[in-house]
């Protein structure tokens, strides 16, 4: 079992605490990257936290994608490295090219924070290891800007190659498809806007966020093809 | 050495939503339209401007330049369409 997580910090992160006790509580070993370190510490895996990474100026993520952190990790995902991009993290990704789509201002304009419940479509990725297709989570969400938006083309392709990795039930923020979260070919990058560090406890409303970090925490480095 | 004078350029970047992506800013602003007696209003979308300055040897460079910056940096081409204008061209 792995593992070392590097949970990378821009200026304007906030989640990343929370995300290092989330896997830490697992028992893996999380520890904080620097966004303007270019080396990832031999880590088994990246997890881009939720937050304002660079104020979300320009747009969000826009600027983060510059950070030399990104660089490696984008090598280190080529090579089949796990990289989960958890809500900013998502946006991060999306901008970096990591993966399709771009997250914008949700419908309504309204910020919305609160439990979601989300179906797993696809479990072929490394937050999927041990579920399966259909099963319900209970997972929070807190964005302004999780109104996911791609082209039909690209709508197509995650459909027919399987990467939409979670779809909201009762879709808060007019994502195209209800999509909550996808992944990229190879199922080694994932990107989702609800909070898997937030529900990893029953206490505190549901525990089905830990399953995902603890499959994380499990995941092999695939094949790059 | 023919150096060709470098003249500073004022840019204005358009960014507006893509034809068919949904554009809540847009959609809200024509739905409250028609309450302050605007009835023929339609197709509001919401973007951003963006001025700044570029040094160049002449107005089509200075485009070039920016444009370049649009693709890279100041647009997402999944989502936004930009327009480029050079004001003192």
């Amino acid at each position: 079992m792995s593992r070392r997580v590097g949970v990378v910090r821009f200026p304007g992160t906030n989640c990343e605490f929370d995300t290092v006790d989330a896997i830490n509580a697992l028992g893996g070993h999380a520890e904080v990257l620097w966004h303007s370190a270019s080396d990832l510490r031999n880590v088994d895996a990246i997890v881009l936290p939720g937050g304002f990474a660079h104020g979300d100026y320009l747009r969000c993520g826009a600027i983060a994608r510059f950070s030399p952190i990104m660089e490696t990790i984008a090598a280190f995902a080529r090579n089949g490295g796990p990289v989960l991009g958890i809500c900013n993290g998502f946006q991060v990704l999306t901008e970096a090219g990591m993966l399709p789509g771009a997250l914008q201002k949700n419908v309504g304009l309204k910020f919305l924070c609160g439990m979601e419940q989300i179906e797993f479509v696809s479990t072929s990725n490394i937050i999927g290891v041990g579920a399966s297709a259909g099963e319900l989570l209970n997972i929070p969400i807190n964005h302004f800007e999780g109104n996911y938006v791609c082209s039909d083309e690209t709508l197509k392709e995650l459909e027919e190659e399987n990467r939409i990795v979670f779809r909201y039930i009762d879709n808060p923020n007019g994502s195209i498809g209800d999509i909550a979260g996808v992944s990229n070919e190879q199922g080694n990058v994932v990107g989702m806007m609800p909070h898997p560090e937030r529900a990893t406890s029953t206490i505190l409303g549901s525990n089905d966020g830990s399953r995902l970090l603890e499959s994380l925490l499990g995941a092999q480095q695939v094949t790059p093809t | 050495m023919d150096r060709r004078e470098l003249v500073r350029f004022e840019v204005k970047v358009e960014v507006l939503p893509r034809e068919g992506i949904a554009n809540p800013e847009g959609s809200t602003i024509e739905r409250a339209l028609p309450a302050l007696g605007f009835e023929t209003a339609g197709d509001v979308r919401v973007g951003k401007v963006i001025r700044l300055q570029v040094e160049a040897d002449s107005a089509g460079a200075a485009k070039t330049i920016v444009e370049d910056m649009c693709k890279r940096f100041l647009s997402n081409p999944v989502i936004e369409d930009t327009t480029v204008e050079v004001l003192n061209a």
